[in-house]
């Protein structure tokens, strides 16, 4: 057996393995089953953050990053939209909307239409603005640079960074904490995780950033997903354990 | 019904292209390339329709009554004369590269240069800000691996109890990173599968 021939099918059962239990899972959650997930310091400031803005009538941005629906960082993206349309739901009685910043054309698109599906829901179509959801510039500084004046001048008070960065997402992050706004930061690449740590407030870390829709109530879908993940993590580590033992045993099973 | 016609579209679309992947047959394949070919179509124009609206929100900053922003004026002046250079000279001209070049290389450098006195900062202040054992670790941590990559340790590493050490010191990171990317990747791959589902549709607007 060729080494590596099967890798579909193993990626193919994972995939199955995935979906059945994410809709066998949502499907409790429909009929308004509450699942209790441990607590995140971050989001519990996050939701307190929102309430405090809405109150003080100031502004929320939220930073959907540099992610390209065609790349590997979609994903990341898709949780920042996914985000971006809780937030704007929750804080839809504020004075002044939120404001959406993103690095990708199709993204800045996308979250101009998740702000319209919020407003439309809490039937208050007439608030939406479409540049309300926008472009902040297409390379990862430019970004940065875009999205500085944003940060400064449109009386935000909370930054919900969350999607794909590099590592400049220290200077949003000290321009944040210039302007004395609380921010909380979120991606799936590496380096903006340990300058997010290092920079910011309210890291979350790894996976933390799929948990953030959930937590603010997005749908089942959303919670589902989080116990999904938990099932394919202990699923994964099994897999890991197996691989050393027939590895130290000199079975090859692939 | 516009949303379920996008729904259904998104579906099929997602499960051919998924298929493409990981099912090994050439047709499939085919169908893939086609797909995401039209999907990097769509998304140049979605670049397009977003730098417009980048250009309009900085307009109605220059032409609102009160409080106009000078940075707009000079960024709709710079997008004006990267639009006409463009056209005129063709954007693959080398003499346009190097304009271009001159005025983003140092810009984003100075940036950089910014970021890196804004992160030692931080790091600085993040005892201070963030108490606890993992802020400690990430300071230890931080610390002893620009001892090890300052290349003070270059004639040690032939030593042998420092040799082991180092070998396992430089196999922690990785150990991290691997735990860190598989998480995120779980969580990509149920991602997918809720917009394949159907369940995530950031497209109904």
């Amino acid at each position: 057996m060729i080494p590596g021939q099967n890798d579909w099918i193993v990626g193919l059962s994972l995939i199955v393995i995935a979906a059945v239990a994410l809709f066998g899972l949502a499907v409790p959650l429909r009929s308004r089953v509450r699942r209790i997930f441990r607590v995140i310091p971050g989001i519990v400031r996050l939701r307190r953050a929102i309430g405090l803005t809405v109150e003080n009538g100031k502004r929320l941005h939220v930073s959907l990053g540099e992610s390209s629906l065609t790349g590997n960082s979609s994903a990341a993206g898709l949780a920042g939209l996914s985000t971006l349309e809780r937030i704007a739901s929750l804080s839809m009685i504020s004075d002044r909307p939120p404001i959406a910043t993103s690095g990708d054309g199709a993204l800045s698109i996308l979250s101009q239409d998740e702000m319209r599906v919020a407003y439309r829901d809490g039937n208050a179509i007439e608030q939406f603005d479409p540049d309300r959801g926008r472009l902040g510039g297409i390379t990862p500084m430019s970004y940065a640079a875009g999205v500085l004046p944003v940060m400064r001048d449109e009386q935000v008070s909370a930054n919900i960074l969350v999607g794909n960065f590099g590592s400049e997402v220290g200077l949003m992050t000290d321009a944040a904490h210039q302007q004395q706004a609380f921010v909380i930061g979120a991606s799936d690449s590496l380096p903006a995780q340990a300058v997010l740590y290092a920079a910011g407030e309210e890291p979350l870390i790894g996976e933390e950033i799929f948990a953030i829709p959930a937590y603010l109530q997005a749908g089942p879908f959303h919670q589902a997903g989080l116990q999904v993940q938990d099932i394919l993590r202990w699923l994964v580590i099994a897999l890991i354990l197996a691989g050393i033992i027939f590895g130290i045993l000199g079975i090859n099973l692939l | 019904m516009k949303a379920p016609l996008a729904t259904a579209v998104a579906i099929v679309v997602g499960l051919l292209v998924l298929a493409g992947y990981i099912v090994p047959i050439p047709q499939l394949l085919a169908i893939r390339t086609i797909v995401l070919g039209w999907a990097l179509i769509l998304v140049a124009v979605a670049t397009i329709v977003g730098v417009i609206n980048l250009v309009r929100v900085h307009w109605l900053k220059v032409t609102r009554k009160e409080g106009r922003d000078i940075f707009s004026v000079v960024f709709l002046l710079a997008f004006l004369a990267t639009v006409v250079g463009a056209v005129w000279l063709n954007p693959t001209s080398p003499l346009f590269q190097q304009v271009i070049m001159a005025i983003q290389v140092p810009a984003e450098s100075s940036l950089m240069a910014i970021l890196a006195i804004v992160l030692a900062y931080s790091s600085l202040r993040l005892l201070q800000r963030r108490r606890g054992l993992l802020a400690f670790l990430f300071v230890v941590s931080a610390v002893i691996f620009l001892f090890l990559s300052s290349g003070l340790l270059s004639g040690a590493d032939t030593v042998w109890p420092l040799k082991q050490i180092i070998l396992l010191l430089n196999r922690l990171p990785d150990a991290g990173a691997r735990g860190i990317l598989l998480g995120i990747a779980l969580g990509s791959l149920v991602a997918g599968l809720r917009i394949l589902m159907g369940a995530d549709r950031p497209y109904r607007g």
